[in-house]
């Protein structure tokens, strides 16, 4: 099952790779998305994917799954929703501002030379 | 006691979430933000003395015993690194007032100032990777925001950049982490180093290391990782490009630092012969970029890279000198460049341009400015008597004791080039005839230069006093290269 998963994190990763090396704004903010994807899916399979029952403590139950990595998960999938809702709001102000989406074209050197 | 350890966290972090709630009394939260800075000043020094007096102070956070819980590690180290950054606080707080506009003001500039703090602080302190991945997060939104504030074109079109290259970096952190927790099974630093030891470091845990080297590497602006930093670091005000110059970068190179003394030390012929030829192109093409500019806030940021070569250097000889001499460098160069980017953002501000170009003879308006400038230069190029020189010299003393004479030379040669760069600005825009056309702002010259006549104050003493500091610097040099002292002191064994 971890091969599976690892081989499904790396598919994300190559994708998100792919999107964030393009020049449409809007695809690189996805290529972020695609990217902790695949990150939080690498941290749970790294934890392990035994089967058991999940980490809430009841009677007569002795095999749980490793609480630890779902709490790591958490952390990171709330951290990422506020730098992706930044990263949006980022790249709807320069998109505005600077009239133009298209990465390439927001290099500009007014202020050196 | 060791509830010591977070008061340098939570200090900021309180003030940070009281100043948000009155932005609109621009007053009362400049006044309220100066004496916070200073309560955390004192409490960072106070704990600093403590902590060289009773030995380390940890904290297991909510009473869990090290390696489940989270620990905070208030060692000689890390609690110096706190009291630099709150002197540098200081300053930039006071500087603020002058610098930013009244709507940057309103807008929850003391808030974000007071959330870097408590990130940079934090980062410092953590005993557990996933906790620094966390605190790296809590200073990097809170720089996101210092960052676009203002919401100027340029700024915008820069701090997308800055964003993504974070976004992308912190990505890799996790996965890392996933990693050496899949090898290893714990997240805390001092139980990681120990079972690594253990395992006496197999080729994937050197593999791991590597990759949290990228990571740490591209949050300190490396050789090949470096090409986000100049322009970001530039467009936003003068205070915030002083903050991020001094701070931020140096939060990654002392998690560098932590780890590679720490955790990945058994397999040194990949990892730290590795870091000696990487800290030497560093140096090399730091120098060669701030040699490459006209724009004075351009070269200083420039120079931020051949700085940090110099502390990966002493990273990778791996021996106390090269240790010590890092971590005075890395006081030292915290202070120095703070003071340079305030610098060039009051030169910039009076003359209303920061293309080299279009100044000159600003010595017959800003004399003192200009002097301090001319410090700042000496400083940062190491000439004696300042503190630049003796953080050069014990290093480049270790990289030949550990037989890397020709990095040693190239460290030599990038001073030169650094010390060109920095003295074409004041050859070229303080010399020469009187510039008719400006008129002296003889008060905002003065406010601008109280903050950084304290900061070149630390930087000379830092120098001329080197006899008081350099005893506990060379203990600090001597506790990281014997790593069992923090383990044991967090596992209690």
């Amino acid at each position: 099952m971890e091969i599976v998963m690892s081989i499904l994190a790396g598919i994300l990763f190559t994708t998100g790779i792919y999107n964030l090396l393009q020049k449409q704004m809007l695809r690189i903010v996805i290529g972020t998305a695609l990217i902790s994807h695949g990150a939080h899916l690498f941290i749970l399979t790294m934890g392990q994917l035994k089967t058991g029952a999940p980490p809430v403590l009841e009677d007569g139950i002795s095999n749980y799954t490793d609480p630890l990595p779902q709490a790591l998960i958490l952390t990171s999938i709330v951290i990422s929703f506020g730098v992706t809702s930044l990263l949006l709001v980022l790249a709807y102000r320069t998109s505005k501002v600077n009239g133009t989406d298209n990465m390439d074209k927001l290099r500009g050197n007014e202020d050196d030379e | 006691m060791s509830n010591l350890a977070v008061l340098p966290i939570v200090i900021p972090l309180i003030a940070g979430v009281i100043v948000a709630l009155f932005p609109k009394k621009r007053k009362a939260a400049r006044i309220f933000s100066q004496i916070l800075t200073i309560i955390s000043t004192l409490v960072a020094a106070w704990v600093l003395y403590y902590v060289q007096q009773n030995g380390t102070v940890i904290l297991e956070a909510g009473n869990w015993s090290a390696p489940y819980g989270i620990v905070l590690v208030a060692d000689l180290l890390s609690m110096t690194l706190v009291l630099t950054t709150n002197i540098i606080a200081l300053a930039c707080v006071f500087y603020a007032p002058k610098s930013l506009s009244e709507k940057q003001e309103a807008f929850y500039f003391y808030t974000f100032y007071f959330l870097l703090i408590s990130g940079v602080s934090g980062a410092f302190i953590t005993g557990d990777l996933f906790n620094l991945f966390v605190f790296f997060e809590v200073l990097l939104m809170a720089s996101y925001g210092l960052i676009v504030l203002g919401g100027e074109r340029i700024q915008l079109r820069e701090s997308m950049k800055y964003v993504l290259i974070n976004l992308f970096s912190s990505m890799l952190f996790v996965t890392t982490i996933a990693f050496l927790y899949s090898v290893v099974g714990t997240v805390n630093m001092a139980q990681i180093a120990e079972r690594i030891g253990e395992v006496e470091q197999t080729g994937i845990l050197t593999t791991i290391g590597i990759l949290l080297f990228f990571v740490f590497g591209t949050k300190a602006a490396l050789f090949p990782l470096y090409y986000w930093l100049p322009k970001p670091y530039i467009t936003p005000n003068p205070v915030v490009s002083a903050l991020f110059g001094a701070l931020l970068t140096k939060v990654g190179i002392y998690s560098l630092l932590r780890v590679f003394s720490l955790i990945f030390v058994h397999n040194r012929d990949i990892t730290h012969e590795f870091f000696v030829w990487v800290a030497a192109l560093t140096l090399i093409f730091g120098a060669i970029g701030a040699l490459s500019t006209n724009n004075i806030k351009m070269v200083i940021a420039y120079n931020i890279i051949p700085a940090v070569g110099f502390m990966l250097l002493g990273i990778g000889v791996y021996n106390a000198t090269g240790f010590t001499g890092t971590i005075y460098y890395l006081v030292n160069d915290m202070f120095i460049k703070a003071a340079l980017f305030l610098l060039a953002g009051a030169i910039a501000y009076l003359v209303g341009t920061s293309d080299l170009r279009k100044m000159r003879g600003l010595l017959h308006q800003y004399p003192l400015l200009g002097w301090m400038f001319f410090i700042a230069a000496l400083v940062l190029a190491g000439i004696p008597p300042f503190s630049g020189f003796i953080g050069k010299l014990v290093l480049l003393q270790g990289a030949v004791e550990a037989d890397h004479i020709v990095v040693a030379i190239i460290g030599l040669g990038s001073s030169l080039l650094i010390l060109l760069s920095v003295i074409r600005i004041f050859v070229r825009g303080f010399w020469g005839e009187k510039d008719e056309t400006i008129i002296a702002d003889k008060k905002a010259a003065r406010g601008f230069a109280w903050p950084i006549a304290f900061l070149l104050f630390f930087t000379v003493l830092l120098g001329v006093g080197a006899e008081w500091f350099y005893p506990s610097i060379e203990s600090i040099g001597d506790y990281l290269m014997n790593p069992d002292e923090y383990i044991q002191s967090v596992l209690k064994e």
